[in-house]
């Protein structure tokens, strides 16, 4: 059995604080959706309202077709995990994954077949006999998966569940969760997290959150290549934005005439352009921009160049120059027709 | 070097002895009177005593566990308007001396209290029906209510260093709050407990205030009998006998509550 989430209209308020502005989204069944987003963006509050933990002011939150808005959490048959694992201190590894089954009543025999299936799954198999003080925090997080997983939930709720983990493991994990995912394509989950490249790695669908509202959804290549939003362009991927005002045939920035699509924006109208910093190049060529160098970043395979055009930053991320361009130094940036997005004003304020 | 760490060692430690070990090496002296012990082992009256004291105090302890359990996950995890004010007020209570509990008890339920007043009022009966107050269960009321704080102070510390996160995946799990109750938050708490427990069984074992003023006059705890013998019956060898009985007891219990506390990390 498949079942995914809908929020409809949801609206969490704490006081005369709302945190949760009239949240309308679905999470189709088997679909990973992200909800990305700085903190106080409402997107844990959406997370918790499913798991039941907060109660809206309106809305609803349904999964499958079963309106869960008034239930307590222990009724929803959920899989949480959340960012400091919460593992219980005094019990073993096994005992941790049995505590689900066991408040579910599952028949005892068949308790230690469902605690091995899901240790096995987390690849923490040998590990049964195991406190959680004795793991390292990969681990643990590991075992967090595992008893989520155990209780066989349809709906998978990650909360930051990479957040605590250094750098190194966070790849190892991310690619650990979707192979999960692939091996449990029935499994609706949702994924709580800031980190744009986690959400790029794993969603099918990103909802970027910004002040209590959902901003955008999309795939992560359409909100990549084509935000609607300047908090969409700016928060995934750091995009150049970059005002201008809407001519004929393109755009003018600083004074320089653009060629850039311009869809359905009116002319004479203002807009902002953005531009990925990596589709950025150095040299002349279309759309060309000169400027000054303020500064310049060493990222080992790259460089960062910071340029100053009319009073404006504009990022260029270029191959490893072999020397360092000098700061002050004139530069001209370039970009292709097709690597602008134009983005018409207004959209911003969501 | 070190002959200059024993100079300054000295006045303290000679402080030490002459207020406080000088004299409890006296009452040791004077409770090894010639048969004092063997005497006091016989009576039926001390026997009595040892059997009340440590019964009463395993009673309160096991109330104070319950009532203070209860009390303070309600405290911790029960959100309520003034929640913060009773956690205050707990610490402010700790404070209070103990006779003042008794004291209160005896206007709500002594033979004057008003209970009874209410009762004779409204029956016209010449006595009201409570007095309970003087009997053992008077005093383990009085005990009960008094400790109970004492039991929660640390329960209430360890509350809030759980995890919540904890609480919320057991529930996520399927797990209803007495289940959560159960398997979650009380293996938790148990260091709390065990060492909250044995202060309060410590310091009923020695309460003389509450026993005195309920006025039972059936309860005779070790501390009354050592009042007794001393200042009633002017036989100290007796009264020593029995402090020292009194002193082994809660000496042995204190260091089972530091072994406890220890392994809490207190």
């Amino acid at each position: 059995m498949t079942s995914g989430i809908r929020f409809d209209g949801v609206t969490v308020t704490y006081g005369s604080n709302t945190v949760l502005d009239h949240l309308d989204l679905t999470v189709e069944p088997g679909e990973v959706m992200a909800l990305l987003g700085p903190s106080g963006s409402g997107k844990t509050t959406a997370l918790r309202a499913v798991a039941g933990f907060v109660r809206p002011a309106s809305g609803r939150v349904l999964i499958g077709d079963r309106d869960v808005t008034a239930l307590p959490p222990y009724k929803r048959g959920i899989g949480m995990v959340v960012q400091q694992y919460a593992l219980f201190p005094h019990l073993k590894v096994e005992a941790n994954v049995a505590f689900g089954l066991k408040a579910q009543k599952v028949p005892k025999g068949e308790i230690p077949g469902r605690v091995a299936e899901a240790l096995e799954m987390t690849g923490m198999a040998a590990y049964a006999q195991r406190y959680p003080r004795e793991l390292s925090g990969g681990q643990q997080q590991r075992v967090a998966i595992a008893r989520a997983l155990a209780i066989r939930p349809n709906v998978l709720l990650l909360d930051e569940p990479l957040s605590a983990l250094d750098a190194q493991l966070r790849s190892g994990m991310l690619a650990e969760l979707a192979r999960l995912h692939r091996e449990l394509p029935d499994v609706s989950i949702l994924y709580v997290t800031h980190d744009q490249v986690e959400a790029l790695t794993l969603a099918d669908r990103i909802a970027v959150m910004d002040k209590a509202r959902l901003q955008d959804c999309g795939t992560p290549q359409d909100l990549y290549r084509r935000p609607r939003t300047e908090f969409t362009a700016s928060f995934v991927g750091n995009a150049n934005l970059l005002p201008v005002t809407v001519g004929e045939k393109g755009a003018t920035f600083e004074g320089v005439t653009l060629d850039v699509p311009i869809a359905e924006a009116a002319s004479g109208t203002t807009a902002t352009l953005c531009v990925r910093p990596h589709l950025v190049g150095l040299g002349p060529g279309p759309n060309a921009l000169s400027g000054r160098i303020t500064e310049v970043q060493w990222r080992g395979s790259t460089h960062r160049l910071y340029v100053e055009v009319g009073g404006h930053r504009v990022k260029a991320d270029v191959r490893e120059l072999r020397e360092t361009p000098p700061l002050g130094g004139e530069v001209t940036l370039h970009f292709a027709r097709e690597d602008a997005v134009l983005l018409a004003a207004g959209v911003t304020d969501g | 070097m070190p002959t200059t760490v024993w100079l300054w060692a000295l006045p303290p430690v000679a402080v030490l002895a002459l207020v406080f070990l000088y004299p409890l090496a006296l009452v040791v002296q004077e409770s090894l009177a010639p048969g004092a012990y063997a005497e006091v082992f016989a009576s039926a009256s001390f026997r009595e005593a040892l059997v009340t004291t440590v019964w009463l105090a395993v009673a309160a302890t096991v109330g104070c566990l319950v009532l203070g359990f209860v009390l303070a996950l309600v405290i911790a995890f029960v959100p309520f308007p003034g929640g913060k004010a009773v956690s205050k007020f707990i610490d402010v209570f700790l404070s209070f001396p103990s006779f003042l509990i008794t004291l209160a008890l005896l206007f709500l339920y002594g033979t004057v209290g008003m209970a009874n007043g209410i009762w004779t009022d409204v029956t016209g009966d010449p006595a009201g029906p409570f007095r309970f107050l003087t009997t053992p269960w008077g005093v383990l009321l009085a005990e009960i209510t008094y400790f109970t704080p004492f039991v929660m102070r640390p329960l209430l510390a360890a509350f809030s260093q759980m995890e919540t996160a904890q609480l919320e995946v057991a529930s996520s799990l399927g797990a209803r709050p007495l289940r959560i109750v159960r398997q979650v938050i009380l293996p938790e708490a148990l260091p709390a407990l065990a060492a909250g427990g044995s202060l309060v069984l410590v310091m009923c074992l020695n309460e003389f205030g509450i026993v005195l003023f309920t006025g039972a006059k059936g309860v005779t705890t070790l501390p009354m009998l050592v009042y007794s013998k001393a200042i009633l019956e002017s036989d100290y060898a007796s009264a020593c006998v029995v402090a020292i009985v009194n002193v082994a007891l809660s000496v042995g219990l204190y260091v089972l509550y530091r072994g406890v506390s220890r392994r809490a990390g207190a």
